[in-house]
């Protein structure tokens, strides 16, 4: 009895110490062979081979691709990567696989189409994605506002993008606001109205948290942008009046007869620079900001929110 | 005769919980618990579709498992441990003894099913905080996936009352991937002439048809059933596993147990 006591604490203790020294073992491993990449997980890039492998549960399948997916941009992303060239392939076997997996076309889209740091900086297939999405889910009516969203955010093409949102608005129980977009974008609208009126429908449509965040920190984006644009043309009419350049946002205020010192979203006051530059005081709190940056600013990649 | 077969079922159901078959519904909920808390932390927007994939998936796999497994030692067992005379030695039938296996098999991955059924409920409850009208329809998957193991119960049962349990267990194996495999099958013996297009679709009849009773991805999107579909995939199952259960009675009559 005693001798079965002492020999079970021996092979649990023996146990303990191998398994510790397995995982040490594979850490030092890991430290001297080259880094297995995410782009090795792809060994099948056919989507009808993991279709047909999947043995009929092909939604589990869809949903462990779509993971990778998003594992594989998040990874990228987060190592300042540029090239993304598996992503493309991973939403084809992942829609391929589930075409009815929505998520797949309104993220990887949105994945795909941005330019680099925000995304794959492939406009091209994250159209095709949308196209191969609609062809499946032709009653989704917010597919076709992902898809003029493409063209309208990264192609600028005004005439597709007004397509394909008269093309959702006559989807049934499309939202009225498509209708709207379609006109807007036939119109050629102010930029800064027009991408409000985009990301204020994408957050009153959406019950997602991801995208509604995306949305909120794209509108306070767009506010500052819009904000830098007119204080920086005040400068400009300051100049013209006076010859010389606004000592302080005060003096600026009081020229155009402000109510006060132009605040951020955030309340912080705008930045007058001795040049005449208008900058925001954190351009890190506002992720997508294109103006109000110091010269030489590089966005932080952590704070990337997906984009739909 | 009903009572034999009610008893030989009912001792078929007490082997697999004294062998700890019911055992794999702890590896089930870990993998629900796990994957209803992990997916929403690695993926987006598919923490509902995960659950209801997984789960019906598992609950098939892990039933097509155990179907397999038990279903073909249930013969060969008892001939190996020599109490299959003992029984045959009373007054009871072997197509009774081929049956009551059966019903007994099925009552276990019944219940095994049942279990998980809840376990899938409430990984989905804690995914989606409360449930609609359209997950009831997570039910009709699994009634398709009960009908699936009665297809692979009576499989297991045929072979294993004329092979060894190791080839039992390959064959039927097999007719589960074929199986999965068969509306493909049909479409080859479409593209196919002459011959070789009545051999193939000889075999796509013979064959199970599992891809009509997976219903999971449909399920999943909450995509309705018609009434249509679920009756004749019931009489479909039914057939299937009356024609199973009867080449095995065919066999085992004529087996010579000596």
């Amino acid at each position: 009895m005693r001798s079965s006591g002492s020999a079970t604490v021996i092979a649990a203790f023996c146990l303990a110490v191998s398994m510790a020294a397995c995982v040490l073992v594979l850490r030092h491993i890991d430290q001297i062979r080259p880094h297995a990449t995410l782009d090795d997980a792809l060994y099948i890039s056919s989507p009808k081979i993991v279709k047909r492998a999947s043995l009929g549960f092909d939604g589990l399948m869809a949903c462990i691709y779509w993971t990778r997916a998003v594992q594989y941009f998040g990874y990228r992303h987060h190592n300042h990567e540029v090239s993304y060239n598996e992503l493309a392939p991973l939403l084809e076997i992942t829609t391929a696989l589930d075409p009815q997996l929505i998520p797949a076309y309104q993220f990887g889209a949105n994945f795909l189409a941005p330019r680099p740091p925000w995304g794959a900086g492939q406009p091209d297939r994250a159209i095709q994605l949308m196209e191969y999405g609609i062809a499946h889910n032709s009653d989704n009516w917010q597919l076709y506002y992902n898809l003029g969203f493409v063209y309208y955010t990264e192609l600028k093409d005004y005439k597709k993008a007004s397509e394909a949102f008269a093309r959702g608005a006559e989807v049934p129980n499309a939202h009225p606001f498509m209708r709207l977009l379609a006109a807007q974008m036939a119109e050629h609208a102010g930029e800064f109205s027009t991408a409000r009126m985009l990301w204020k429908a994408t957050l009153d449509t959406n019950r997602e948290t991801n995208i509604r965040q995306n949305a909120i920190e794209h509108l306070r984006s767009i506010k500052v942008d819009e904000d830098v644009t007119n204080l920086e043309a005040a400068v400009t009419r300051f100049g013209q009046r006076t010859g010389r350049l606004p000592s302080s946002m005060s003096e600026l205020a009081a020229a155009e007869h402000l109510p006060g010192i132009p605040v951020d979203p955030d309340g912080k006051p705008y930045v007058l620079t001795s040049e005449g530059r208008v900058l925001v005081q954190n351009p890190d709190d506002f992720s997508f900001i294109t103006k109000g940056t110091p010269p030489g600013y590089k966005p932080s990649a952590a704070k990337f929110h997906t984009r739909s | 005769m009903t009572a034999r077969i009610i008893h030989i079922a009912r001792n078929t159901f007490r082997e697999a919980v004294r062998d700890r078959v019911l055992y794999n519904l702890i590896a089930f909920a870990l993998l629900l618990s796990a994957a209803a808390i992990l997916v929403g932390q690695i993926s987006i927007g598919i923490e509902r579709l995960v659950v209801i994939n997984l789960g019906l998936t598992a609950v098939s796999l892990f039933g097509v498992v155990i179907a397999i497994f038990i279903g073909i030692g249930l013969v060969s067992k008892e001939i190996e441990k020599r109490t299959l005379y003992t029984v045959l030695s009373r007054p009871v039938r072997r197509w009774e003894f081929i049956i009551g296996k059966f019903f007994g098999l099925a009552g276990t991955l019944a219940v095994n099913t049942f279990f998980m059924a809840i376990g899938v409920f409430g990984a989905l409850l804690y995914v989606v905080h409360k449930f609609s009208a359209p997950d009831a329809l997570i039910l009709v998957a699994l009634y398709f996936i009960i009908l699936e193991f009665f297809i692979i119960c009576s499989l297991a049962l045929l072979f294993s009352s004329f092979s060894s349990p190791l080839l039992s267990a390959v064959f039927a194996f097999s007719l589960f991937v074929i199986g999965s495999f068969a509306d493909d099958l049909r479409g080859f013996a479409g593209m196919a002439h002459g011959l070789t297009r009545w051999v193939v679709t000889g075999v796509a009849y013979l064959v199970p048809n599992f891809s009509t009773l997976n219903v999971v991805n449909a399920i999943a999107h909450q995509q309705p059933l018609s009434a249509q579909l679920i009756l004749q995939n019931t009489f479909y199952a039914l057939f299937y596993t009356a024609m199973a259960l009867s080449g095995a009675v065919l066999v085992f009559e004529r087996r010579n147990l000596k």
